[in-house]
């Protein structure tokens, strides 16, 4: 289902859609600042978005994720900052759909036009073969709606109409903005997969969402952003790992001395319950290994000794609620992020 | 990177997808086609232009045949002699002609309203070219459109009225005035799409374009003195219109070709504002 797509028109340049000296599929945003009246939008947003992983956009509802998109592929113009793929700003690519394939927003296609007729016109505006349509429209599983008109489409029609629109150009930077939406969890899986491939295969993908936990299973890497102003950009295990304290649950007997114990070795410790003379601690600062070699050391029993992750979920929260409650403090745990990439 | 990787990556290098530089605005010019056909309410507008304007046409003539020797009635035949296109296309293609307004207006609109604007931008960031091709695309079609109904109008309205007057294209003017006619059809629908490209909503733009081709006319007309009518004579389709007449008017304040070089001003101008709001407003 996923096999490797044909290369539209002729083959052979080498680097077209790309300047000199510049990365191939290299998304660069450099102070990206997007004001809708009074209420800024994007706020001075640099990050970059490197090829060969798949590179999850988050942020809230109304964080600026959908604008960042529309602003790299031009549709949108910057009030400061510059966006750049390949480093080329979008409009000066030679044939932008054979270099970039974007998925903006669910309804970009004429409610009265056949969905072939609305690749088709692409593919002409590109100079690529009419049967690129035909290929895309196989690619993404919609042959037998082909014909039909776009207006009678589910939204998880819509959507693989939308992708299959993205692939056209077979292109090496892919800008996906909440591609799940509307699909089935089987078209959910399918996105996945096919991101993951794509990313296999050496090519960009940005894929925005404000699910955590769908990107916690397909992002190698995370750019959060939070009212139009980057929180973290750092690798996905990275992310969870700093953004949240991790904590190990500890059963014991004998808590009052395990308790001295991790307190001599800078851990804090904290009492959840206890229940037949069993305590369950909840310790921070100190990995589970340290703690059952101080236990073992000290012969002090064990009856249960847990390393506890905070879902991405959580940590997601905690970022933004930071951004949200604090504003500028947000910069810190963002640069700190930043600093450790 | 692993060395897989790099392998990958330096496929895709070879794989880039190139045929020659991004010049080709013949592509644009059959992707509009492509758009334009697609769509089934271009198909019934331009269906429903030719049989609005031949319908009414003929019921029309068929009407001033059967009440020829009616009493009262000379000064309908005085008008038909002294201007016969403008008496045959007055009605069938005053009516028709709001079919193409709205044609024109919709080509550009629907984009907007249906979000296709965005993948037509996506695959054409420099914006102007699409627009540009679009215009032609539209504008051919109308061409054609306009041709066969212009001309059908005119051979059967002539042919019915045959009985009582002889109009035919050797007449002085007469020709002038078909082609005219053909041509002012033309310009209309640019000038809707431009409309539409300035507005971006349907309603809104249908709205001011039928005010300016048939409500606003009338009412500057009622205003008394010459600035008055000098500002009536130069307003776009009543400037456009005189190029379908057989002969000059009286009231008339510009020829027929300077009164068409007004109207295509208009829509010059008018188009030229579209493009330079294109690529300045967020799509």
């Amino acid at each position: 289902m996923l096999g490797r797509v044909n290369r539209p028109g002729n083959t052979g340049a080498v680097g077209r859609g790309t300047a000199r000296g510049q990365t191939p599929g290299l998304i660069e945003a450099h102070e990206l600042t997007k004001r809708f009246g009074d209420k800024v939008a994007v706020d001075h947003l640099s990050f970059t978005v490197e090829p060969g992983r798949v590179t999850g956009f988050l942020g809230p509802n109304g964080a600026g994720k959908s604008t960042t998109m529309r602003l790299i592929c031009g549709l949108d113009r910057p009030d400061a900052g510059t966006a750049a793929i390949g480093g080329l700003a979008y409009h000066q690519l030679a044939r932008p759909l054979a270099t970039v394939g974007a998925l903006l927003e669910a309804r970009s296609a004429h409610p009265g036009r056949g969905a072939r007729n609305h690749l088709l016109f692409l593919a002409q505006t590109q100079g690529f073969p009419a049967r690129r349509a035909d290929e895309v429209i196989d690619l993404v599983g919609l042959r037998d709606a082909a014909r039909k008109r776009v207006g009678g489409f589910s939204l998880g029609m819509t959507q693989r109409l939308g992708i299959a629109a993205a692939m056209l150009g077979d292109p090496r930077v892919l800008l996906l903005d909440e591609p799940g939406n509307g699909l089935d969890p089987e078209g959910i899986r399918w996105v996945r997969t096919f991101m993951r491939q794509l990313a296999a295969e050496g090519r960009t993908v940005l894929v925005s969402s404000h699910l955590m936990s769908e990107m916690s299973v397909t992002a190698d890497h995370l750019i959060v952003i939070g009212r139009g102003k980057l929180i973290a950009d750092a690798s996905t295990q990275e992310f969870i790992q700093r953004s949240s304290e991790r904590s190990v649950l500890v059963r014991t007997p004998d808590p009052a001395r395990l308790r001295k114990l991790i307190t001599a070795e800078g851990g804090t410790v904290a009492s959840e319950d206890s229940a037949d003379g069993v305590a369950s601690l909840a310790v921070t600062g100190i990995a589970a290994p340290r703690i059952g070699e101080l236990a073992a050391s000290a012969s002090v029993v064990l009856h249960e000794l847990t390393p506890r992750v905070a879902s991405l979920e959580e940590a997601f929260m905690e970022l933004t609620a930071d951004s949200v409650e604090f504003g500028d403090a947000s910069a810190g745990a963002g640069g700190a992020n930043r600093g450790a990439r | 990177m692993t060395a897989a990787q790099a392998h990958s990556a330096a496929e895709l290098r070879t794989a880039e997808p190139a045929g020659p530089p991004w010049h080709g605005f013949g592509r644009l010019l059959q992707a509009e086609w492509t758009k334009i056909r697609s769509v089934q309410s271009t198909v019934w507008s331009l269906l429903a232009f030719v049989v609005v304007a031949v319908g009414f046409s003929t019921l029309i003539a068929t009407v001033i045949s059967h009440d020829w020797n009616a009493p009262g009635n000379h000064p309908n035949h005085a008008e038909l002699l002294a201007d016969p296109t403008a008496v045959i296309f007055g009605a069938g293609l005053g009516l028709g002609q709001l079919a193409i307004c709205v044609l024109g207006v919709i080509v550009i609109t629907s984009e907007y309203s249906s979000g296709t604007i965005r993948a037509s931008l996506l695959a054409v960031p420099k914006r102007i070219p699409m627009l540009a091709a679009k215009a032609l695309v539209f504008a051919a079609i109308d061409l054609v459109a306009s041709a066969v109904a212009v001309f059908a109008v005119f051979f059967i309205s002539t042919a019915i009225l045959r009985s009582h007057v002889s109009i035919t294209l050797s007449q002085p003017g007469v020709t002038r005035a078909v082609i005219g006619a053909v041509v002012y059809l033309t310009v209309l629908g640019l000038f809707a799409l431009a409309i539409g490209g300035l507005i971006r909503h349907t309603a809104g733009a249908i709205a001011i374009v039928i005010a300016t081709v048939i409500v606003v006319p009338p009412l500057v007309g009622l205003i008394p003195g010459t600035i008055a009518n000098h500002v009536h004579g130069y307003l776009p389709t009543v400037a456009g219109q005189l190029v379908a007449q057989t002969s000059q008017q009286p009231g008339d304040v510009t020829s027929g070709w300077q009164g068409f070089g007004v109207f295509c001003a208009w829509t010059a101008v008018l188009l030229a504002a579209c493009g330079w709001l294109l690529v300045r407003r967020d799509a």
